[in-house]
């Protein structure tokens, strides 16, 4: 199912959370909202599910006007970053729920929930409650839930956002190979830009309450819109008049005419990369990354003045 | 060491405080005979009095429940304007003492009034009778109920509820399938507590009933009459007997609680 935004804007209090959005995302596509915090991010995905009432404009899924409905005749299927796990139920009843409300034979909800079960690899845990799992089993529960009714599309706010790292990296990838098996329209919140460039097919980049750019994510690290983007989109640096990605710069020893002068402050290692941290004659930090064998055969030191060249800038 | 001091210090404080006067009403039945207090129990107008009590309780704990659950909702859940006026005005009767309740809805339903005159010209009898009684009791037990709820829902904050929101459930199902279950222990304390509150209350029933024997004489009331006519006896067994059936609701209340942990 597509969902149109349509110049939507939103305010708590004092605070401008959305100002004028407008989006479109495609039907059965993966599509990533990125921005830092307070960028409004939630907030559109919340007004997307409906549990948050725009002050203007208006969502439009699979092109009818949804702005004044209710969340449950949206269709929508949600995920909560501290899971919303119903406490009093088992993990069977929490999937079961909205089947329930659904008044589905029970034959079919016990079929169904065996499914879910099986696809979020809980089989085994559907008698225990939601207090008795860690916090990557219950939010693959919270996700399973969502998906029972199999709704249109499906909102996941910040989903492994409380989660350790090794988790975090393993819901990634089931997120992803869910999608390419189920098609579902999925949109996700996520502050992680490595998060959102490893598992999305289209990236929405967010700041101060407004759409910055919309692209895939090789798009967006190639062809950034603006200096925001830049520099929130993998790592930049300022040089000269413009912007350049560590990797674009080249180092040499002696100066040619079109290099600058710095000196190098640290060399950090970083396995098969070296990234040398340097500044320039006006103090300014900036750093170039370079392959170790590079690095090897220009014999570099922390201390020494070395010279360098933007292969690719770019100016906004 | 100083384990033990706050452990001796917290245990003799409830014993001087609590157990002592508790122990001599037992002490004193004893002493004077089990049959006195028996008999004074077994009175037509002491088990007219329990009845009417407990007519009290029966009214007032189901619409102080329901009244409390609404409130808490509309406190934690809601936002409107008088909000903060709503939170101040429940915790009001903690503050008011019950004779100040009692001699004001005595005046309010008086013959000078502004409701007393509509119920007389309607032939409803208000004062000294059941129905000012039953508003007395429901005044004074009015915030314990939601005082146990708000703090829950806080805690339990709304996003398990706009979960079942986008599962499809309705404002309705997502209350009693959702809500319901995980605020029922401060639900039940709320219930106990008011419960126990509407057996103690003395001042505010005890001003516009008009504490006729055998008509509106609530069992606390009856405890003042027996100790008034110098009836000792009477007055330990009707107090013993309130305080019994107090304790039997904590008992209640503690085999209820559920086990820490899992709920």
């Amino acid at each position: 199912m597509s969902i149109q935004v349509r110049n939507v804007s939103k305010r708590f209090g004092t605070f401008q959370a959305l100002d004028a959005v407008s989006l479109d995302v495609d039907g059965g596509a993966l599509t990533a909202l990125l921005g830092p915090s307070g960028s409004g991010k939630s907030t559109l995905l919340r007004i997307i599910a409906g549990l948050e009432e725009p002050d203007t404009g208006e969502i439009l899924l699979e092109g009818e006007d949804a702005t004044a409905s209710p969340p449950q005749q949206r269709g929508v299927g949600f995920v909560f970053q501290h899971y919303a796990a119903f406490k009093h139920m088992t993990v069977r009843n929490n999937i079961a729920f909205g089947l329930k409300i659904q008044k589905r034979p029970r034959t079919e909800i016990r079929a169904r929930v065996d499914e879910l079960l099986d696809l979020v690899q809980l089989n085994g845990f559907g008698d225990r409650y939601p207090a008795q799992l860690s916090g990557g089993q219950r939010q693959r529960m919270a996700l399973a839930r969502a998906l029972a009714p199999e709704p249109k599309v499906l909102l996941l706010d910040e989903p492994f956002g409380a989660l350790d790292a090794r988790v975090r990296a393993e819901l990634r990838g089931w997120l992803r190979r869910l999608h390419d098996e189920t098609h579902t329209t999925t949109v996700f919140v996520t502050h992680d830009q490595e998060e959102a460039m490893e598992v999305a097919d289209h990236v929405v980049v967010m700041n101060k309450g407004r759409v910055e750019q919309v692209a895939g994510p090789r798009e967006l690290y190639d062809e950034p819109a603006n200096e925001f983007v830049m520099g929130f989109v993998g790592q930049a640096s300022r040089f000269g008049d413009g912007w350049v990605r560590p990797h674009d710069l080249e180092l040499t020893l002696e100066p040619n005419g079109t290099t600058r002068e710095a000196q190098l402050e640290r060399i950090v290692h970083l396995g098969f990369d070296v990234r040398c941290e340097l500044v320039d004659d006006d103090g300014a930090p900036f750093s170039v990354q370079l392959t170790r064998d590079h690095a090897e055969t220009l014999e570099l030191e922390a201390g020494q003045i070395v010279y360098v060249r933007s292969r690719k800038q770019r100016v906004f | 060491m100083r384990r033990n001091v706050v452990r001796c210090t917290a245990f003799g404080y409830l014993l001087v405080i609590l157990l002592a006067p508790l122990s001599m009403l037992f002490w004193r039945i004893w002493a004077e005979g089990l049959g006195k207090a028996w008999s004074a129990i077994t009175e037509a107008d002491t088990i007219h009095a329990f009845k009417i009590t407990l007519i009290l309780v029966a009214i007032a704990v189901p619409l102080n429940t329901i009244f409390g659950v609404v409130c808490a909702l509309a406190i934690v859940r809601r936002r409107f304007p008088g909000k903060g006026l709503v939170n101040a005005f429940v915790d009001l009767p903690l503050a008011l003492s019950p004779v100040v309740v009692g001699f004001s809805l005595y005046l309010l339903y008086g013959r000078t009034g502004w409701f007393g005159p509509w119920f007389t010209n309607h032939g409803i009898q208000m004062l000294f009778a059941l129905p000012a009684m039953v508003l007395a009791t429901i005044f004074v037990s009015v915030p314990f109920v939601a005082r146990e709820v708000v703090p829950t829902l806080r805690e339990i904050g709304d996003e398990q509820e706009q979960a079942a929101y986008t599962l499809g459930a309705s404002s309705w199902q997502t209350f009693w399938r959702i809500t319901l279950p995980a605020i029922r222990w401060a639900i039940i304390y709320g219930v106990v507590v008011t419960t126990a509150r509407c057996l103690g209350e003395y001042g505010a029933v005890a001003i516009v009933s008009g504490n006729i024997e055998g008509k509106t004489e609530t069992a606390t009331l009856r405890v003042q009459d027996y100790y008034e006519n110098l009836n000792q006896a009477g007055a330990y067994g009707v107090a013993l007997l309130l305080g019994l059936i107090s304790i039997s609701v904590l008992i209640v209340m503690t085999l209820l609680r559920p086990k820490e942990g899992i709920t």
